[in-house]
């Protein structure tokens, strides 16, 4: 006899226990050692955090007064040196009278790499815009045109100069690295060769000897006074040493992407540059956005190495402003807090934005 | 006679220095036959059908695809596979595209067609195949015979002269298999020159002008579907068919 073939009609998932009050009681006072630790790190996490109040809110001097801040050593922060010296901190050596400039030049860079960001935006007046902001960034900053003073480059310091370094270095080293990345896979001996080498010697050296490399031993091959400024080579050395660490990430994406791909995309008439740009390296790409991010915000940290070549960027320009005076060089740990606030957000920015890529890109890998 | 659209002419090829995969091979297919090529597993039948559009190459002998000699030169290269459309058994669809832009891809870049032309073209192609309605969503969200059925969409969308496939249904599951072939076969009988490397017998018995069957890099023989299915001309053809068709 035929019974038909009925299907099951689909039932809703059993509903789970939730709430909050539910949810502590699982996870928190499961049993009674589990409540016994519980409340041990709860009292643990609170007295730290009144110490952690106190000394920096409630006991801590908030006014530039080196005198009150000595009186409350070791009891509460010193709030005031960031007041007194933060100026000198964010926007380094540069003229006292002409700060307004390093101001609007970081803005004007900013603007770019904010529009870079949302990739309704990447159009052509992108690269105006960024011709705009950089043109903009130099011409404030260097002076010598439209009546405004020259500033020599190893007066530049602070914000400007690490936000420059960075985003100067990323957005060269990042194309450099996907060429090298697809030359070190290419059949052409010659070129090939030629990445690896590039590769393995970069990666070889630490930052700092590129960098005494850049600033101090090119000039002695130059001619006098032939050699580049040290701003530009120091960026150069940033530059070639991300773009090497960078390249063995982009290639470990394009190892992600399977042969089928290049061959669909030659068996459809693309040629080579085509295939890559738009089916290799799109997907090759999207494998690596957490790698790549990881990069971009060590060497965002590393433009800090810079001060060994006596270019006083955020962290150089601290070390300079309270290494010179005793009134408040006690402070240092607060003045470093600051900067480690300052540097903080802009990771944990990158660190944000990264994730919405992903979740973006992601899209396409839904079922 | 017409004059043959691909001629291999004792065409050999090695994988490295031992492998001898394809051993002189002799093959003509004139314009609007539709072969299918069958064989046990490592027969070469998949190196043969990828060397027409370059994929792979050869070592010896000459091999012609639509009047141009394939060999060094990129430029003939190039102007083969626009007119060779290939589908592939893993689909080979790009999966950060949707159904839509896989098709428009070639078309732009490759045919220079404006974007709303190459559009037109893509729809009309996804109503060859059945699947106009999925034209916005990621390959991915796709069912396996779905996916076959776009990339089909994708090769035609240059308007090949040739279109070849390698095991189009072997990563199928069986019930989305018909829906493949049935596209195929509608494709088959609107002149399009065809070859199919398949085990799909039905398919060969009732589509195909002429079987060729491979063993060992060779082609054993090449007959049409009456004959090969009825009375294969060699022992290694028999044995073949009884393997295959008695289980």
């Amino acid at each position: 006899m035929d019974h038909g073939f009925v299907p099951i009609p689909a039932r809703p998932a059993p509903t789970r226990v939730s709430g909050r009050l539910a949810w502590l009681r699982h996870n928190l006072f499961a049993s009674i050692p589990n409540a016994v630790a519980t409340l041990l790190l709860l009292a643990l996490l609170g007295w730290l955090a009144s110490k952690g109040v106190r000394w920096g809110l409630l006991q801590a001097v908030f006014v530039p007064d080196a005198d009150r801040c000595q009186a409350a050593r070791g009891i509460g922060a010193c709030w005031g040196v960031v007041v007194e010296k933060g100026t000198f901190i964010l926007l380094g050596r540069y003229p006292q009278a002409q700060l307004w400039r390093p101001l609007v030049a970081t803005l004007s860079l900013l603007v770019p790499v904010l529009a870079s960001c949302s990739t309704r935006c990447w159009r052509p007046w992108l690269a105006l815009l960024w011709a705009l902001g950089l043109g903009l960034f130099f011409a404030l900053m260097a002076g010598g045109t439209l009546g405004l003073s020259k500033v020599p480059t190893d007066q530049w310091g602070g914000l400007p100069l690490t936000i420059l370094l960075s985003v100067v270095s990323m957005g060269l080293a990042f194309p450099i690295a996907v060429l090298v990345a697809l030359g070190r896979r290419s059949t052409m001996p010659a070129i090939r060769s030629l990445c690896i080498v590039y590769i393995e010697l970069i990666r070889g050296v630490p930052l700092i000897s590129v960098l005494f490399m850049a600033s101090f031993m090119l000039p002695l091959f130059m001619p006098v006074g032939k050699s580049p400024d040290v701003l530009i080579r120091v960026i150069v050395g940033i530059t070639l040493f991300a773009a090497a660490y960078m390249a063995e990430i982009v290639r470990a994406g394009l190892q992600t992407i399977g042969n089928g791909q290049a061959e669909a995309a030659a068996s459809i008439g693309l040629r080579w540059w085509q295939a890559q740009r738009k089916v290799i390296l799109p997907q090759a790409l999207a494998a690596v956005v957490p790698s790549i991010m990881n990069n971009f915000i060590a060497l965002f940290k590393d433009t800090s190495l810079v001060t060994i070549v006596s270019l006083y960027e955020l962290t150089g320009a601290l070390s300079l402003a309270l290494g010179s005076d005793p009134n408040w060089r006690p402070f240092k740990i607060e003045a470093y807090l600051f900067i480690a606030a300052i540097y903080f957000s802009c990771c944990f920015a990158m660190s944000r934005y990264s994730l919405g890529v992903e979740r973006r890109l992601r899209r396409s890998k839904a079922r | 006679m017409t004059e043959p659209v691909i001629r291999f002419e004792r065409v050999n090829k090695w994988y490295g220095d031992a492998f001898h995969v394809l051993r002189d091979i002799d093959l003509s297919v004139c314009a609007g036959e539709r072969i299918v090529i069958c064989g046990p597993s490592g027969s070469g039948k998949s190196t043969l059908v990828r060397c027409i559009n370059a994929l792979e190459d050869y070592q010896e002998g000459k091999l012609t695809v639509a009047g141009l000699v394939l060999g060094d030169n990129v430029k003939a290269i190039e102007a083969v596979r626009r007119q060779v459309g290939m589908v592939f058994q893993q689909f080979n669809l790009f999966p950060h595209l949707t159904v839509l832009e896989n098709l428009i891809l070639a078309p732009t870049w490759v045919a220079g067609l404006p974007r709303k032309e190459a559009i037109e073209r893509a729809m009309a192609q996804l109503e060859r195949v059945r699947i106009p309605e999925q034209a916005n969503k990621y390959p991915l969200q796709l069912s396996g015979g779905q996916q076959q059925r776009v990339a089909i969409a994708r090769a035609l969308c240059l308007t090949p002269k040739i279109m070849v496939f390698d095991e189009p249904t072997s990563a199928l599951d069986p019930e989305m298999i018909k829906e493949v072939l049935d596209v195929m076969i509608e494709l088959a009988g609107q002149g399009i020159t065809m070859l199919c490397v398949t085990h799909e017998m039905g398919f060969a018995r009732s589509v195909a002008d002429r079987i060729v069957f491979m063993d060992e890099g060779q082609v054993v023989e090449a007959s049409d579907p009456a004959q090969f299915f009825h009375e294969p001309r060699t022992e290694r053809g028999r044995a073949f068919l009884a393997s295959i068709l008695n289980h």
